[in-house]
């Protein structure tokens, strides 16, 4: 940083201060500078209308809709069938669908990031931590429509060989193979939170006698709880969201189940399934898209800002 | 924890810690094998089917006449404009954040949507841009449509990779270059920008290998499915790479699998030479700053 040379205007600028009238500095470069300060803060504003385009379409579309079906019978109905001649417009098979592949991702998801986790923050040496973390983390990265294809041509014939009773479209695949996609999530999120547990506290562990497990699933873990709380809300929000796996290996029959062997229908992929025929805009059968967009955008809303409120704990809140 | 891993192995390990471990390292194996499986699998199954043919084919009834230029070409269309709107929106936005926003209010309000953002799932940008781009603005099921929707998507990612850059600019520098007389936006052009640039490429990067990858949002948009066209303009209608396979995977027929997994191949290896680049970019301009 020693031979770091002065740009060439800056000096010009400050050489020909003097011999330029007080006033051009003054008005000219200051407003320059006022409309680059303008033009930038109007790109941070990008963001604050993005929220606002998606609040405002989302809601629109969904007032549309709530004018022809009531919110008793999205509520209170138990059946699916928007695209049917007997309309039902009940979102619970839709929600019974994205709860029952996200709670099998969970289940993949948790064990395996945490175990991650706590080998990656408490055992493994230096070297072998900047290796496996970044790998876990290409797992996060490969374009889910690869999952998708993964879990329908390979995931599935497999476990039909185990339970011959499975069908071709199914929870339990899409729902596993989603698991794995997601546990860098958990993994790398509740590694920072271990790491974060200052030294101290080990150390006085371990001088009272704790043998190391002890320490840390007594002592490490507890403190890091609330980054691991986290992590595993963020995954889940990501699973609920999660749109391609589904669609393609879970199937597209709404059905109010919680049987993870037979076709599903998640809200994700209701979406996808109306956005791939021609359904004519302004109908009802169009609306509904919008109506099951808002659900899932509040459903992993709460969820973000929710693991927001658990990770300032974990880093402001000290270890309590 | 380099720390603890001196005094640990003095205490040597006992049984319960060992099968622990063990057990941690199969945890960490599973994954990253099934990774190594599915890519085995599809590279196997793709195999015979990627030839030139293949890449500069537009699609047919027939699997095996099938090619993917048309999904190629749209997806180039798709991550050019993604990359034109979306970097210079990200990387301003970084930029009042970290060089003007400061702790004032509106910057933490800024901060808190775009923390949001990044938790928003694909398929409600996809909504968004149904209903902003498509139908509101009326541009059309088009490329630019599809381009916009990518660029709000993957805007969160180039603003945290590049205040993540802004910041291992030092403030003595800055502080430097103002006492040399410079004004904010010198300094910023001048000293923070080249010296954040590995940084702010990366983040690039990453953005455009997300927004390669990403099928749901364009499905909703509108982009079609079977195309034997080009686009020529902006204002065209598009397929792209991920649609494409979408459209083989969701057919009945094994040949049709078999165009899926070269399709994959091909989405597969454009974003490792992406991710690849980025890398040897970014080590070569960190040398060069250093």
């Amino acid at each position: 940083m020693a031979d770091l040379t002065l740009p060439d205007p800056v000096t010009r600028h400050d050489t020909g201060h003097a011999s330029r009238p007080r006033h051009r500095t003054r008005s000219v470069t200051p407003l320059g500078e006022k409309l680059i300060e303008w033009t930038l803060l109007a790109c941070g504003l990008v963001s604050i209308f993005t929220t606002l385009g998606i609040l405002a379409v989302l809601l629109v579309e969904a007032v549309g809709f709530f004018d022809e079906v009531s919110l008793a019978d999205f509520f209170g109905d138990t059946q699916w069938t928007p695209l049917f001649a007997d309309k039902h417009f009940g979102i619970w098979p839709l929600i019974s669908g994205t709860f029952l592949t996200t709670a099998i991702a969970t289940l993949v998801a948790v064990p395996f990031g945490l175990l991650a986790a706590i080998y990656l923050s408490e055992f493994a040496p230096a070297r072998a931590r900047r290796i496996l973390k970044p790998a876990l983390e290409v797992l996060a990265g490969v374009p889910t429509i690869v999952y998708g294809y993964f879990a329908l041509v390979v995931v599935t014939p497999l476990l039909q060989q185990v339970f011959p009773g499975l069908a071709g479209f199914n929870a339990l695949s899409a729902g596993l193979v989603m698991g794995i996609m997601i546990i860098p999530m958990v993994s790398s999120l509740s590694e920072d939170a271990l790491h974060a547990v200052p030294m101290s506290l080990r150390e006085a562990s371990w001088g009272l006698g704790a043998a190391r497990l002890t320490t840390i699933f007594k002592v490490v873990l507890p403190a890091a709880m609330s980054g691991i709380v986290a992590s595993i809300i963020l995954a889940v929000s990501r699973a609920i969201g999660e749109t391609m796996i589904v669609a393609i290996a879970a199937g597209q029959q709404p059905r109010l189940t919680l049987d993870p062997s037979v076709p599903v229908e998640t809200m994700t992929s209701y979406i996808v399934q109306v956005s791939m025929g021609d359904t004519p805009t302004g109908t009802i059968e169009y609306r509904t898209i919008f109506a099951v967009g808002v659900t899932l955008f509040a459903m992993t809303l709460v969820m973000n800002v929710l693991s927001r409120r658990f990770v300032k704990r974990f880093r402001y809140g000290g270890t309590r | 924890m380099s720390t603890s891993s001196v005094d640990i192995k003095r205490r040597g390990r006992n049984l319960g810690e060992r099968a622990f471990i063990a057990l941690s390292l199969v945890a960490i194996a599973i994954p990253l094998l099934i990774l190594v499986g599915l890519v085995a699998n599809t590279l196997v199954d793709a195999l015979g089917r990627i030839d030139w043919d293949f890449l500069v084919g537009y699609p047919s009834r027939r699997a095996s006449a099938a090619g993917i230029f048309p999904a190629l070409i749209g997806s180039l269309w798709l991550i050019g404009l993604t990359a034109l709107i979306a970097l210079p929106l990200g990387v301003g936005a970084a930029l009042w954040l970290e060089e003007y926003g400061g702790k004032s209010r509106l910057a933490g309000f800024i901060e808190v949507n775009i923390a949001n953002l990044a938790g928003v799932p694909s398929i409600i940008y996809g909504l968004l841009g149904l209903g902003l781009f498509v139908r509101f603005l009326d541009l059309g099921r088009s490329v630019l449509a599809g381009a916009l929707t990518l660029s709000l998507l993957v805007m969160p990612i180039v603003i945290m990779a590049t205040r993540e850059a802004l910041r291992t600019v030092p403030g003595h520098l800055r502080e430097a270059a103002a006492a040399l007389g410079a004004t904010r936006w010198q300094v910023i052009r001048q000293v923070v920008l080249p010296m954040a640039l590995p940084g702010v490429l990366t983040g690039a990067i990453l953005a455009i290998s997300r927004a390669i990858g990403e099928t749901a949002p364009l499905i909703v948009v509108g982009a079609l499915t079977y195309m034997t066209f080009l686009p020529a303009d902006p204002g065209d209608p598009f397929t792209a790479l991920p649609i494409q396979i979408y459209n083989w995977v969701s057919r009945p027929q094994e040949a049709f699998l078999v165009n899926a997994a070269a399709g994959i191949m091909v989405l597969l290896v454009t974003m490792l030479t992406l991710n690849s680049v980025a890398v040897l970019l970014r080590n070569r301009l960190q040398r060069r700053t250093r």
